[in-house]
């Protein structure tokens, strides 16, 4: 017997019986022969339950988790400490295991819930109106620009090279088979995009910048904001890291019309990159070319205040070629860790932490710089920066690896102009001792 | 034997974060300040948002009681077709929280996370066996997305034949995603109807299928709970015009071990790790999408991939003709570390089993429905079988009310008015978790509900009376969008 197979063999002779066939295989008759495999499945298992832990236990010993380490990573995703009740609710069976709430009286749990992620996310991303999530933040960036696309109708759009590569990639993957052109803005030696390199806003549907961007300097939206608004384009801001709205100005604050970014960093575990949390906010006029799932608030037949799906329109399994999106999910557990974590802070508490976040990436910057390794870029930044490296420091970053010190990520595998660049974060889970080993290991 | 399953117990109402939080409160501890302050340039710096605040009690009894306003997996029979709500079971959340995997950066050196690209390295073997194709990529991280990964393919391919092609044929029966991943490739969606049995005719497909048409669409078994069964008569036939042959996973449950996906002539297929290999559907996600394709279309998969050389793993970007990347990072990961968990407790024998089962409980559910209610095509169907309202709308009784009356029986109601060529659809997919006693309730209580809707079809018009809440005005909610709550008071 399997323990998750309910069937005994008698129930499943007298089930047979009722279906009116004499044994399972009949069930089957339908499959012609052309279809069917030629030799059977083979396949590891079955394990045990026992089993499988000593199986798993022995794939995972072989990853070094940041908590085992002086992993100095982020470059889109980040180390956070998650507090126990954040974890704790997002593992309730009955959000986990039901699906997306398509009969709300049942489902007004997760309906609630994602009302109130949309709510604090527009509210950190300082718009009017955000979606129940997508995929991640590279996906979400190339919704964005689809959705740029569709409000302006002009078919090219404008992107800083300092928008984190991977993210600039999968908006290729997006735009390209469409036949949407792409245009690249250079960053200048100050780490940040010059709002004077946008010289074509009548002619494309929206300018992207990352801020803080990949370089971990903070651009400067509000002018990409308002030139992009004289040629009638939109400013669409992506962002890796949410934390540093809990200190800087937010996108939607400095004019952006679309923001957009990876949602990693509010209580949801890096787990080898996926899954994150697609956050995607706009104004209201846009709503309806937002692409994505809507929770909107409504009331029931005794006129109690209820939640449901709505804008529905929008969606494929209405519109179907005509859809804003082929999106037809989102991703609803990270919503609500992500939204279970920022009511877990509170507003002073995300300050609080987004301050001691700088503040450490700060004292690393200082103490780097005692040592001869300077940042790269003036610009100002938040929890990473990219500091320049003695030459040659690609060797002894193997062999620190080796040794559970992670010295942040060459860039130059990214930016091949940018040899010995390396991006560092330090955020409120490194300690000072981490850091300052740090410091002492890349002394040139 | 009493079909009600759901028993009024005390809930709670609950309210809003923001009206629950009082400022000055906190559930957070913040780790030990160990360095000094550097002051923040005043240009920069703005206000926090307003984010309420609430002590940790608060913060979990708010989550607790939302919770418990949830109907799922874990509390009741949810048989949702087409959607495969089976069991997920407990050790693979063990699994995916070990901190190997959960707290492993993605970036990291490819020396300190062997464990992860083996684990990628094993599943996407796995996977490849299961289906009968040759070669996956995990990086799609919902079965949307392994879709339009699937048209990327497509578009890829017929480019470098140096032929790009406009159209594609889409069944009737498709999942509403399919046409829209299509057109985000730009390509012009030409449905198929399918024929008087509920299945695809070869002829059919031979009628439209020309040398601008990419390809066709196949969701196998189909969203009517049928085998295809002239699947490889018509991947012939678009085949012998250049296309290709898009295979929907997203009904995989049904014929685990049994069917050769490469030799029927799929070419490209996405499965739903959310549905066949029981990883949780989150209320909403998050998934994972992979896709299986045959060694002639495996350049094309997204990048990076693993290689496995000398005894150790790499990722690689050396596939010049790939799609690119879908993701910014490998694909949800913690979602494949749970599918590859499953597939090692069930082994193969177990993983047929599953199919033997869910299409057995789906017959024992079609056979037991028939008497009470119309059957969209009554023959044997695979994992789900469809039903309409055809008996009930006599007596003023839509679809959508008996949905609404399951729930006061304590089930889940199935999915509702689709597929859309079945009118007032009631689509049932049990999955093989659930037991004969429980499918013998779910029958009690569909024929209850089917005598009342002959007697007392008011019960049915005013369901549901026992959930928290009465049927919602949805379309108050879109004629006045409420999207967010009130700003907060200045």
């Amino acid at each position: 017997m399997m323990r998750y197979l309910p069937h005994t063999p008698e129930e499943t002779a007298a089930m047979l019986a009722a279906v009116g066939v004499d044994d399972l295989e009949r069930l089957f008759d339908v499959i012609p022969p052309e279809c069917r495999r030629t030799r059977p499945m083979t396949l590891p298992g079955p394990m045990s339950e026992w089993e499988l832990n000593g199986h798993m236990d022995g794939l995972a010993a072989r990853v070094t988790p940041w908590s085992r380490a002086r992993v100095f990573l982020g470059a889109g995703s980040y180390p956070h400490f998650i507090p126990e009740a954040v974890r704790f609710v997002t593992q309730r069976s009955e959000f986990v295991t039901a699906y997306t709430p398509y009969q709300p009286e049942m489902s007004q749990g997760t309906l609630q819930a994602i009302f109130e992620y949309q709510t604090l996310t527009a509210r950190l991303l300082g718009l009017e109106v955000a979606n129940a999530s997508m995929y991640d933040g590279a996906s979400a960036l190339a919704e964005a620009l689809l959705m740029a696309v569709r409000l302006t109708g002009r078919r090219a759009v404008a992107i800083s090279r300092a928008v984190h590569p991977l993210y600039r990639r999968v908006a290729a993957t997006y735009l390209d088979p469409a036949g949407i052109e792409r245009r690249e803005l250079d960053f200048g030696p100050e780490g940040t995009t010059d709002p004077a390199r946008l010289a074509d806003a009548r002619e494309i549907a929206a300018v992207a910048v990352q801020s803080p961007n990949v370089f971990g300097c903070l651009e400067p939206l509000a002018a990409f904001a308002a030139r992009a608004h004289e040629g009638g384009a939109l400013c669409v801001a992506a962002f890796t890291e949410p934390l540093a709205f809990g200190l800087f100005a937010s996108p939607g604050s400095l004019g952006a019309d679309i923001a957009c970014g990876e949602g990693q960093s509010l209580g949801i575990p890096p787990s080898f990159g996926g899954p994150g949390l697609g956050m995607f906010a706009a104004r209201l006029a846009h709503v309806r070319q937002m692409p994505g799932r809507l929770v909107g608030e409504t009331h029931d037949l005794e006129g109690r205040r209820g939640f449901v799906l709505t804008l529905s329109t929008r969606e494929q399994h209405i519109r179907r070629e005509k859809a804003t999106s082929n999106i037809c999910t989102n991703n609803s557990l990270c919503a609500l860790a992500a939204a279970a974590y920022l009511a877990c802070l509170g507003k002073r508490g995300l300050r609080d932490l987004a301050r001691l976040n700088r503040d450490k990436a700060e004292y690393l910057k200082r103490g780097l710089a005692a040592q001869g390794v300077r940042p790269a870029f003036p610009a100002p930044t938040f929890n990473e920066f990219t500091a320049v490296f003695p030459p040659g420091f690609r060797e002894r970053y193997l062999r620190l690896a080796e040794n559970g010190l992670v010295a942040g990520f060459p860039l130059e595998r990214w930016y091949p102009e940018l040899s010995d660049h390396y991006l560092l974060c330090a955020t409120e889970v490194h300690e000072r001792a981490d850091l300052d080993a740090l410091i002492a290991e890349v002394r040139p | 034997m009493n079909p009600v399953q759901a028993a009024a117990g005390l809930v709670f109402e609950e309210p809003l974060l923001w009206e629950r939080g009082r400022p000055g409160r906190t559930g957070y501890s913040l780790p030990r300040r160990d360095v000094e302050e550097t002051p923040v340039p005043e240009a920069l710096a703005a206000e926090p948002p307003e984010i309420p605040e609430l002590s940790e009690v608060d913060l979990v009894r708010h989550y607790v009681r939302l919770s418990q306003w949830n109907v799922a997996v874990d509390t009741a029979m949810y048989p949702l077709g087409s959607c495969t709500m089976k069991y997920n079971p407990k050790t693979n959340e063990r699994q995916a929280a070990l901190p190997g995997f959960a707290l492993a950066h993605p970036l990291l050196p490819e020396a300190l996370c062997q464990g992860a690209l083996e684990l990628i390295a094993a599943l996407e073997c796995l996977l490849a066996e299961i289906t009968g194709l040759d070669a996956v990529s995990l990086q799609p991280g919902a079965g949307a997305q392994g879709e339009l990964a699937g048209m990327l393919i497509f578009h890829a391919f017929h480019r470098r034949q140096g032929r790009p092609r406009s159209k594609i044929l889409v069944p009737d029966t498709a999942h509403g995603t399919n046409p829209a991943s299509a057109a985000l490739c730009g390509y012009r969606a030409v449905p198929v109807a399918s024929g008087g049995q509920g299945i695809l005719e070869p002829e059919a497909v031979a009628r439209l299928m020309d040398e601008e048409t990419a390809g066709i669409m196949i969701t196998n078994p189909n969203t009517l709970g049928l085998f295809e069964e002239h699947v490889a008569e018509i991947a012939r036939i678009v085949h012998a015009k250049g296309g290709l042959v898009y295979g929907d996973g997203a009904n995989m449950n049904a014929v685990l071990g049994r069917v050769d996906l490469g030799r029927i002539g799929v070419d490209v297929l996405h499965l739903n790790l959310h549905k066949t290999f029981a990883t949780p559907h989150g209320g909403g996600g998050p998934g994972a999408g992979p896709v299986c394709v045959t060694r002639q279309l495996a350049p094309f998969l997204p990048v990076p991939r693993v290689v496995h050389r000398e005894g150790r793993f790499f990722w690689s970007e050396d596939f010049p003709l790939s799609i690119g990347k879908l993701q910014a990072f490998w694909g949800n990961f913690g979602v494949l570390v749970r599918a590859y968990a499953y597939i090692l407790s069930m082994g193969a024998n177990h993983l047929e089993e599953v199919s033997r089962l869910a299409v057995l409980n789906a017959n024992y559910l079609r056979v037991g429905l028939r008497g009470d209610y119309e059957p969209a095509h009554d023959r044997p169907c695979m994992h789900e079988c469809v039903f309409s309202d055809a008996r009930q709308r006599p007596h003023g009784v839509t679809t959508l009310d008996i949905a609404k009356r399951l729930m006061d029986y304590g089930f889940h109601p199935p999915t509702v008015y689709f597929p859309l060529v079945v009118p007032g659809a009631l689509m049932i997919e049990p999955t093989e978790t659930e037991s004969k006693e429980m499918l013998d309730l779910f029958l009690a209580a569909m024929a209850a509900i089917a005598a009342e809707a002959r007697e007392q079809p008011e019960l049915l018009r005013e369901a549901p009376r026992r959930c928290l809440r009465r049927r919602l005005d949805e379309v108050q909610a879109a004629r006045k969008p409420r999207l967010t709550g009130s700003p907060p008071a200045p």
